[in-house]
């Protein structure tokens, strides 16, 4: 008796151990859910109003949204594909997508009708995998600007129209340096552009740091070597060889990481990628400008008490301004159970209908001309001018707009770039270092 | 050297009258036994099989593949092998984790013991050995973050006060010299309750009678900790050592929440970088082979504690 008890218990324990094992994750989607994953906790409402409208239009469907923090979100999407609990529908970046494409995890697109002509310049082009087939359609775009601390600008005699009139070179760093200098002030008082500047103690950096910026810089140095004429890669759209290499490339990434030698900008020992980037730099009174990120409006635009503005990227030594845009993309995976649901809400998402609701969060700039229009008319409500994010995108003639690089082993190259660029700006080893680290990434590119 | 074999395993109940030879009722109540214990084992067992044996062999078959977890795994022989001995990332990784653990077993080590020694001799109070294991019941990850925000180069608190000593600010986490020591430290304060525990019950087998006599003879605390603790503890000691210097390898946590290997590799320790090989770059067979020489150092390491420690033996006889 005692032994058939003991059989039972033993019997349960180990079922509860191997059921255990089969459960968890459970994302996958019957056939009338569709799971979309995105990881902007910002942005969630407003992709919730835009699975009400989508909901209402196709009342068999049921749109299940699941928010995660960035570097979550990468994590449990890889795992997802591994363990096959992968969401039908997924919000893509472009860092990311040549690598899922090349693993043939997503879904081609072709058959959506994408018109690369109904979204801002450029955006929907990115999305075409190396086999010419279309992965994602396109969802939202962001650029980058110079925010300042209104307060500190003014106090050091700069105006608006000055900021919006920078030029930068990488010999003497032009305008650009020496506003940064004068906003620089050390622990007596001093400006970064006065005599007995002290470099070594400084109270209020000119410029806030993005740390190394990987292999991409976007918010750290991509300006500024885009407006020297450099590009990341011998072609616009999967490239098969970086140029780091590049004498221009080197000269800038010189000049921008001596900004710190000289103390107008922090050293790398004071960046964390978790506990202080650009933002919280400028929240703290640490630094009076930053370069960032459109998606970083209304974090900025949410501190307390501080009057926090925008310029545009400094003209560079080829005459224009410079900046990243880069987009986002809705992604269907190769292993979703639910496909055709899936197909329907991308087209929504990627949809006019769509982008105006969003847009009208004024939380992001949708791809679409309209939806983008939505998103200007939005920020301007909440008392926000983002015209130093949109001007690059409607003027060509003055901006240069550039992407995301596009390439195979994205992975590989930030792993081989963020060690490197750290050794320069942290270690002080010399630019010229970067010709072995592109020589390998090119070699693994060749591959 | 020859203490513990010389003297009889006097506690073992084999020199009393019980006969040698089971009698028949005894092998029958054995044979009952039997299932049972079997049944016993099953749960354990089972998980060993599931979630050690069977992932072991394959990552070592793994090891001599090109993998990336989405398509089948290809055969490449000892290519990784010979990709991982000319990788001087592999190495630098080697040495940053060889670094850490050596600076976080020696502290750590000196300072259970020295916890576990005050515990035993100057005080009976749970609450005080409640409070010694506390950091212990905080995650890795929570106390991690905790530590990263208080030594924030910029911003930290840790920091706030250097800097009102009137002393330059110590990028803790962000400098090249300072990472590795201050993480191995972080996990000092987490883990070092808990090693002193460990020591503590150890500490609590050494009879009292040893000390009485040795008090009788007039010995000091110090002389008494050098002759009579530290020898008597030798083997819980070495078990603590086996069991912190595996656990201390196998850092990653830590690391993945204060710096992410950073600054330029200077905390890329051997299982962050082959996680991001695994993980962040999908090469599989790589981070496999980088595994499977990882268990080769931790099961030689073992080895050579087990036998330097002869922590298999007792001096207390």
């Amino acid at each position: 008796m005692r032994l058939r008890t003991l059989t039972a218990l033993a019997g349960a324990l180990t079922l509860s151990l191997v059921t255990g094992c089969a459960q968890g994750g459970g994302t996958g989607a019957s056939s009338n859910t569709v799971t979309y994953w995105l990881w902007d906790a910002n942005q969630l409402p407003a992709y919730q109003a835009c699975a009400k409208g989508f909901e209402k239009e196709n009342p068999e469907l049921d749109v299940r949204i699941t928010q995660l923090g960035w570097s979550d979100y990468w994590t449990k999407l890889t795992a997802g594909f591994i363990a096959g609990t992968q969401p039908d529908v997924f919000t893509d970046h472009i860092q990311n997508f040549g690598q899922f494409a090349d693993l043939k995890v997503l879904e081609p697109l072709d058959d959506l009708g994408i018109d690369d002509s109904a979204y801002q310049p450029g955006l929907a082009a990115n999305w075409i995998g190396k086999d010419g087939h279309r992965y994602g359609a396109p969802k939202d775009w962001d650029t980058v600007a110079l925010f300042y601390n209104a307060r500190m600008t003014a106090d050091a005699g700069l105006t608006p129209e000055e900021l919006n009139s920078l030029s930068w070179n990488p010999e003497d760093g032009g305008t650009f340096e020496k506003a940064i200098a004068h906003l620089t002030i050390d622990r007596n008082g001093r400006r970064g552009d006065e005599p007995g500047f002290d470099r070594h103690n400084v109270k209020v950096y000119g410029l806030a740091t993005g740390g190394g910026g990987y292999g991409d810089g976007q918010t750290q140095w991509s300006n500024f070597a885009a407006s020297a004429g450099w590009d990341y890669l011998d072609k616009a759209r999967w490239g098969t060889k970086y140029q780091y290499d590049s004498r221009t490339f080197q000269s800038v990434i010189k000049w921008y990481f001596g900004l710190a030698e000289k103390g107008y900008m922090p050293p790398l020992a004071d960046y964390n990628v978790q506990s202080n980037q650009q933002n919280t730099q400028i929240a703290a009174g640490k630094a009076a400008t930053a370069f960032d990120g459109a998606w970083m409006i209304s974090t900025y635009a949410g501190f307390k008490g501080k009057d926090i503005r925008t310029a545009l990227t400094p003209v560079g030594p080829t005459g224009k301004r410079a900046t990243m845009m880069n987009g986002l993309a809705d992604s269907i995976t190769k292993a979703s159970r639910n496909k055709e649901g899936a197909r329907k809400w991308v087209s929504y998402l990627a949809s006019d209908t769509c982008q105006k609701v969003v847009g009208g969060y004024g939380v992001v700039f949708p791809a679409t001309p309209a939806g983008t229009e939505a998103a200007v008319a939005a920020y301007r409500k909440k008392g926000i001018d983002v015209s130093s994010f949109t001007e690059p995108v409607a003027d060509k003639k003055r901006f240069r707009t550039f992407s995301y690089p596009i390439a195979s082993y994205s992975a590989d190259m930030t792993a081989l770039m963020q060690p490197a660029m750290e050794d320069i700006y942290g270690n002080g080893k010399p630019v010229s270092s970067l010709d072995e680290t592109n020589d390998q990434i090119n070699l693994i590119l060749s591959q | 050297m020859t203490v513990a074999s010389s003297s009889p395993p006097s506690r073992l109940p084999l020199s009393g009258a019980e006969p040698l030879e089971p009698t028949k009722k005894g092998r029958a109540r054995a044979r009952g036994d039997g299932p049972v214990a079997a049944l016993f084992i099953a749960p354990a067992m089972l998980g060993f099989l599931v979630f050690l044996l069977w992932p072991t062999l394959r990552g070592v078959y793994l090891s001599f593949t090109r993998f990336n977890l989405l398509t089948p795994p290809q055969w490449v022989g000892l290519d990784n092998y010979v990709r991982m001995v000319n990788d001087p990332i592999f190495w630098d990784s080697l040495t940053v984790t060889v670094e850490y653990v050596v600076i976080n077993i020696g502290v750590q080590t000196v300072a259970a013991l020295a916890i576990a020694v005050l515990l035993q001799r100057l005080t009976r109070s749970a609450l005080l050995r409640g409070i010694v294991l506390t950091p212990y019941l905080m995650s890795n990850v929570v106390a991690g973050l905790v530590w990263l925000w208080i030594l924030d180069t910029q911003l930290g608190i840790g920091n706030e006060i250097v800097g009102a000593l009137g002393v330059d600010r110590i990028p803790f986490l962000a400098d090249e010299t300072w990472a590795i020591p201050t993480i191995a430290l972080i996990n000092v304060w987490r883990h070092v309750g808990y090693t002193a525990l460990l020591i503590f019950a150890g500490l609590q087998a050494i009879p009292d009678d040893v000390y009485e006599a040795a008090r009788v003879d007039g010995a000091s605390e110090w002389r008494m900790f050098w002759r009579i603790t530290m020898p008597l503890l030798r083997p819980v000691l070495a078990v603590v050592l086996i069991m912190t210097v595996i656990g201390s390898f196998q850092v990653f946590d830590t690391v993945a929440v204060t710096t992410a290997g950073g600054p330029a590799n200077a905390t890329n320790v051997l299982q962050y970088y082959i996680y991001g090989s695994a993980f962040g770059r999908f090469q599989f067979g790589y981070a496999s082979a980088m595994s499977v020489a990882l268990l080769v150092v931790l099961s030689a390491i073992t080895v050579l504690q087990y036998r330097l420690t002869r922590a298999g033996r007792s001096d207390l006889g």
